[in-house]
């Protein structure tokens, strides 16, 4: 039960960061940076969907009561939740990869540009639906855009700065290839 | 019927993601109703300990800043006592905080409850405030709260046993009403939810003269707020296309940045006046 707790532990400590260290930070009057979605991107390759879905919709949940008011990150954690196994589909080099390895990282992604691709479009995807969602409206496309994308940005270097700080060494599991 | 199992077990995954969207939707759009009763007591006794904990440590870090702030209210508070105004027009003169000069009546209607805000948020376009005291100690929905200048803050949302959710006047969906001390003329001020201690004020006549650094106060026509409270001063006007109304662009007197203390406001008179109007509702229909 080793990936429970470990998963537990960094729930914890994700959506803590979030509330108290990234919703604290507005860059250009425009954008906050989000990195708690990381830990749905790191849920285990053996995970099935319903699973994944029903997490995401708990971890939303629960950065939306530090909000109050629910909806916005479950919406949109549940919305990457679902579409993460058709990118790990497209991305995922060669094949059985899934089950060498317990969860998406950039050894078993094969690289660095496969795993940032897989990060860049699921940031873009939770954070444009959550605008939309706090917008309510498509009137300003403009600003809806270049927050979008700033945010997107910062999601991204955030994600590299953790790989980098927090690498997490993943065994080999079998040889079937 | 075989048909309609196999159908819900095929795509099971994309009902299930149906489901939750529409279920996060429906939450976004029903804030209050169903949030209220089902969770929120249990959400916010728990987020509001965290909050606390984490509030506690800041606090430390900021007690100069409050010492300040709070220096700088007993200074206003004293430039108020009711001695040192000379013979006031009293037909005319409206003067902002006029509830705290005449706090020595006994007909004051207004009460005060302070309390410390333990977490704040200015980033999103929907800004909640959690206040230390909660129903236990009187507080209930639809109070209003001001900060330690004496500028408007928010409205109590929620209430759990021990704290308060406040929705800042800087929340999308943050109505009050507004008047511009020098015409007197009301409008709505609301939030368009980008940048944050700016506020817009709709509803004004074009014919209506505004200049820059004019104030604007609570109009007092709910029991939320007293009239005369700042809300802040005029930025600027921009005409609102194709209509005869300007829209008014106000810096808010609190800065929500970093606010350290809420007031809230206890009206005496709200219960009967809110069972009135109910009343008058009840005969229209």
């Amino acid at each position: 039960m080793p990936i429970l707790f470990k998963s537990i532990f960094r729930f914890a400590l994700f959506i803590l960061f979030q509330v108290f260290v990234l919703d604290n930070v507005r860059l250009h009057e425009l954008a906050t940076p989000y990195l708690y979605f990381l830990f749905i991107l790191w849920l285990p390759f053996n995970m099935n969907r319903t699973m994944l879905m029903i997490v995401a919709f708990i971890v939303g949940m629960t950065l939306d009561s530090f909000r109050h008011h629910p909806g916005f990150h479950a919406a949109a954690c549940v919305l990457i939740a679902y579409i993460r196994p058709f990118l790990i589909n497209l991305l995922i080099p060669q094949e059985g990869a899934e089950t060498n390895y317990q969860e998406p990282s950039m050894q078993s992604m094969g690289g660095i540009l496969p795993y940032m691709i897989y990060a860049g479009i699921l940031a873009f995807i939770h954070n444009a639906w959550l605008f939309l969602l706090e917008a309510w409206q498509f009137e300003d496309a403009w600003y809806f855009f270049s927050k979008t994308f700033l945010t997107t940005t910062i999601s991204l270097v955030l994600i590299l700065i953790t790989e980098l700080i927090f690498p997490r060494k993943q065994k080999f599991r079998t040889n079937t290839i | 019927m075989r048909n309609i199992f196999l159908f819900i077990r095929r795509y099971f995954n994309f009902l299930l993601f149906l489901f939750l969207q529409i279920l996060s939707i429906y939450f976004i759009v029903s804030y209050g109703k169903f949030h209220e009763a089902v969770y929120s007591e249990t959400a916010n006794q728990f987020t509001g300990k965290i909050n606390k904990r984490y509030s506690n440590i800041q606090y430390y870090f900021n007690l100069k800043h409050t010492n300040d702030s709070l220096i700088k209210a007993n200074e206003m508070l004293l430039n108020q006592l009711r001695e040192d105004y000379g013979v006031p027009d009293s037909t005319e003169f409206e003067k902002i905080q006029s509830i705290m000069t005449d706090s020595a009546v006994a007909a004051n209607r207004y009460h005060f409850l302070s309390g410390r805000i333990i977490a704040n948020a200015v980033n999103t376009p929907n800004n909640f405030m959690v206040m230390e005291g909660g129903s236990e100690i009187g507080l209930e929905k639809g109070m209003g709260v001001i900060e330690a200048r004496g500028g408007v803050a928010g409205i109590i949302t929620e209430t759990s046993k021990d704290y308060s959710v406040v929705m800042s006047l800087l929340h999308k969906d943050s109505r009050i009403s507004g008047k511009i001390l020098k015409t007197g003329e009301t409008g709505t001020v609301t939030w368009d939810g980008k940048e944050p201690n700016i506020l817009y004020m709709s509803g004004i006549s074009k014919s209506v003269k505004v200049a820059k650094g004019d104030s604007i106060i609570t109009s007092g026509f709910s029991t939320t707020f007293p009239k005369g409270l700042l809300i802040g001063t005029i930025e600027g006007a921009y005409n609102v296309e194709n209509t005869n109304f300007i829209k008014i662009k106000i810096k808010t007197h609190t800065n929500f940045y970093n606010i350290q203390y809420g007031y809230v406001l206890l009206n005496k008179d709200a219960a009967v006046i809110n069972q009135m109007l109910k009343d008058a509702y009840k005969q229209m229909q």
